[in-house]
């Protein structure tokens, strides 16, 4: 079945991706995992990146569903 | 209890007086307010600092600190808590962050206060890049320990 995931990208990570957001339509997705090397095949996922799927956080190993928000960014750094 | 991301400048003993005014329901009931304010310094990293923009992450900010408020009033009788946050271009002395929180006792202020602000610090998205006095632009990339070992 195809998917459609929303994917976004912060900070100094959007910067290195040279894009804040992608709209992937894609059979196969299955992980946070797979959402990222589908949206940046030729850039491996950094060491220290978070992600959030519908804006809560996750292991890279979560499952995705068809209409998911899922966003990497690095470590935060508020307050 | 009330959370705001402010795109402008934040003036946090206005936000504090306003709110406590209008929060009618703890009145008389509180016996300690617990006040963080975080500021701007123009230093960091051992280099001056002319300027900073914050980054957000809108709707995952407000959730998670809607998250780690609750977390808070699940460990401690809090009454009310406030949570304002800077996003945007900020300069060094403007406020960045205030965290208040009313409880009866002051124990449980402090602590509650100090939860929301260490767990902020580390799950809220936010991004500091700032841009030094020479010039350069850069992203911070970690958080100072809140916590001295003593």
């Amino acid at each position: 079945m195809t998917m459609s995931i929303k994917v976004r990208y912060f900070a100094s990570l959007k910067e290195s991706v040279g894009r804040s957001e992608d709209d992937l339509e894609f059979a196969g997705l299955s992980t946070v995992s797979d959402v990222w090397h589908c949206a940046n095949p030729k850039q491996a996922l950094p060491d220290n990146v978070l992600a959030a799927v519908n804006m809560d956080y996750v292991e890279l190993s979560h499952k995705v569903n068809d209409g998911d928000e899922v966003a990497f960014f690095p470590p935060v750094t508020g307050g | 209890m009330a959370i705001k991301v402010c795109p402008a400048a934040l003036d946090p003993w206005h936000e504090l007086q306003a709110y406590q005014n209008s929060a009618k329901d703890m009145a008389g009931k509180f016996g300690a307010t617990s006040i963080f304010i975080g500021t701007m310094r123009d230093f960091n990293e051992g280099d001056d600092v002319k300027g900073m923009t914050l980054e957000h992450y809108p709707g995952m900010t407000e959730k998670q600190l809607e998250k780690i408020v609750a977390e808070a009033q699940q460990l401690w009788p809090v009454l009310d808590v406030l949570v304002v946050h800077r996003v945007g271009n900020i300069l060094p002395n403007e406020p960045i962050v205030l965290v208040a929180v009313w409880t009866s006792h002051r124990g449980d202020a402090f602590d509650a206060s100090r939860y929301i602000m260490e767990a902020l610090k580390s799950k809220a998205p936010f991004w500091k890049k700032e841009l030094l006095k020479s010039q350069d632009e850069r992203w911070v990339v970690k958080n100072t320990d809140g916590y001295k070992q003593l």
